[in-house]
């Protein structure tokens, strides 16, 4: 069965498309970060002159209850959120790698540990994972990361250990094998090369999950620092003056890391579709 | 194939296999919450006495950590702790000076009515878009679900509910803007039309999450079974529209999204955590920030074992009703258990 293939629009093919997207959305980013430590000071600046203010010409975003400029929080906010999400998938991506690794090379049994691990950290609701981590590693910045890392590998390792299964089950690893090839063989000529365009693209698709469960905890009260502007925190604080009528302060900081995240997001998918053409239906 | 004679034992084996996995993994989440909760930096004692640490002396203090066996090696504590689990007995809750179990009880009857709301909300609304949009493939309406789809994924569900909060409570003042009751008004005497009122916002909220999966799964099953051989034998025998789908598609459709719907337990109770926290709803979720934050082990230990009971019940319900809707899928069974 063929799947109809939408029209090329305009004269730019697919690969172009693509290629320009993330071109543009490593992009968008690079400039939050660059834009987040450059607003870092800003963030923290109080004037109390102009307290909740709404959405102006001087203040884009408007400003908080202490008078700090809300879009130099977000953006610094941002960066937060993206520094423990990379930091947080990277972790977890390579947890991944070498459980995945482990079970396909290490024989039944290790593989029997290591699906059991998965079923085990996913019989937890992820939330009720995460708060009870970040309670007992004490709260803070370095918390969130740990709790964040130790907790969004499973999902990733089922899909390595099935794509590493497939290699191993093919006919021609079968006959590596035959040919007296090691298990350490296979895993490294055969195994390797298929796995690495998925942990590639399972580390980016990580991210956005990363990002959305450090806001949570950061929102509930038991993630980074208050003192630090990270989304979460500014959408707690925007709780208190929602009923004086601040949207502001809650729908822009929101909006923005949805952005951020689809960006991310965006980022993944396109790459999964440049380096396994077949995938993009999904 | 599985025939009716030799039905009731490969069950009889199911039953027993599936409840000596539950057992094992409750006793393994048990040790491991259990570490982590020893090894954490909080001090029992001052979580215990409160703001009152500072008049305690040394020799009191050693005195409570005497009583509670807090000098003991770890694992003779955990064995104490895990024989009164299995007599029933999980503790005391600090922060709500009830034991534990009360507790659970008591907040999941309230959460039970948010998350059984937006699970419904969330199943059939997301069932009937999915279905439109496989249906409609390509068109407009399949691209504004898509769409709407991939962007509630990315959103952050406490700003769904801050958003719906400013909108229907504030703005519009349409809703409640807190709690599960109107304030100051005696338990026995709140309607429930007030009840549910209460409950609107929320329950929304909680639904946009689990929506966009059931969505798009739903859409992905749509298309395959409307490319399937069947529905086209179907179609050469004249069958159009409406009844083609009802008849044909939406049995193949159901499957994965009940058991998606199902398997998502554990994300509905982590929404509700989320969002129960916006609307300052009394619930199980609420309360498991209060555990966390007030630091009551006792409370958290309990909620995290709940939650597993609830997580493995899921599954195993979403299990049976997608062997119910899919033959295909019972005969993985006869293979033996994973």
């Amino acid at each position: 069965m063929t799947a109809l293939v939408p029209p090329a629009v305009g004269r730019i093919d697919r690969r172009t498309r693509t290629l320009v997207l993330l071109g543009v959305s490593a992009a968008v980013v690079l400039g939050v970060l660059v834009a987040g430590s450059w607003a870092q000071d800003a963030a923290q600046t109080t004037s109390l002159g102009e307290r909740n203010s709404a959405p102006s010409a001087g203040h884009w975003f408007g400003t908080d209850w202490l008078g700090r400029d809300v879009l130099a929080r977000v953006l610094s906010g941002l960066r937060m959120s993206l520094v423990v999400g990379t930091t947080a998938a990277a972790i977890s991506a390579v947890v991944a790698l070498v459980l995945a690794c482990a079970a396909t090379v290490g024989g039944p049994k290790v593989d029997a540990v290591v699906g059991w691990l998965v079923d085990l950290f996913m019989a937890l609701p992820h939330l009720v994972l995460l708060l009870m981590l970040a309670f007992a590693l004490g709260g803070g910045t370095d918390a969130v990361i740990v709790a964040v890392a130790v907790t969004h590998w499973p999902h990733l390792t089922r899909v390595l250990r099935g794509q590493a299964k497939q290699v191993v089950n093919s006919d021609y690893a079968t006959v590596a094998v035959q040919l007296g090839r090691s298990r350490w063989w296979v895993a490294r000529e055969h195994v390797a090369g298929h796995l690495a365009g998925h942990f590639l693209v399972g580390l980016i698709l990580l991210f956005p999950h990363a990002i959305l469960h450090e806001a949570a905890l950061s929102f509930l009260g038991l993630g980074v620092d208050p003192a630090e502007p990270s989304t979460g925190i500014l959408l707690a604080e925007s709780m208190r003056f929602l009923s004086a009528g601040a949207w502001w302060l809650a729908v822009l900081p929101g909006l923005c890391l949805l952005l951020l995240v689809k960006v991310v997001d965006g980022i993944g998918e396109n790459l999964r579709s440049l380096l396994n053409p077949r995938s993009h239906h999904l | 194939m599985l025939t009716a004679g030799s039905a009731a034992r490969p069950v009889v084996a199911a039953v027993v296999a599936r409840t000596a996995r539950l057992v094992l993994l409750l006793t393994a989440v048990a040790v491991a919450s259990f570490v982590l909760m020893v090894n954490s930096p909080v001090d029992p004692v001052a979580a215990y006495v409160g703001a009152d640490v500072a008049s305690l002396g040394p020799a009191q203090r050693a005195l409570i950590a005497q009583r509670w066996g807090l000098d003991d090696p770890a694992h003779e504590r955990f064995l104490s702790w895990f024989g009164n689990l299995l007599g029933g007995d999980f503790g005391f809750s600090l922060t709500f000076n009830r034991p534990v179990l009360e507790v659970i009880g008591d907040k999941f009857l309230a959460s039970l009515a948010l998350m059984a709301l937006a699970w419904l909300l969330s199943g059939v609304l997301g069932f009937g878009l999915g279905l439109v949009a496989g249906v409609r493939r390509g068109w407009f309406a399949d691209r504004a679900i898509t769409w709407l789809s991939y962007a509630l994924a990315s959103a952050p569900t406490f700003w769904v509910g801050l958003l719906l909060l400013y909108v229907f409570a504030v703005s519009l003042n349409w809703a409640p803007v807190c709690c599960a009751v109107p304030i100051g008004v005696p338990a026995d005497e709140v309607g429930l039309g007030d009840r549910l009122a209460h409950l609107a916002l929320p329950a929304i909220t909680l639904s946009v999450v689990g929506i966009a999966p059931v969505v798009l799964h739903t859409r992905q099953a749509v298309v395959d079974a409307l490319a399937s051989d069947h529905v086209a034998f179907a179609r050469a025998q004249g069958e159009r529209g409406v009844g083609l789908v009802l008849h044909r598609v939406v049995r193949n459709a159901a499957a994965p999204a009940l058991l998606l719907q199902f398997g998502s337990l554990g994300e509905l109770f982590g929404g509700s955590v989320l969002a129960e926290q916006v609307f300052s709803y009394p619930g199980l979720g609420a309360a498991t920030t209060t555990a966390a934050l007030g630091q009551d082990v006792p409370l958290l230990l309990g909620i995290a074992l709940f939650t597993t009971v609830l997580v493995f019940a899921g599954n195993l319900v979403g299990d049976r009703v997608h062997a119910l809707l899919d033959p295909r899928s019972r005969l993985v069974d006869l293979r033996g258990t994973r």
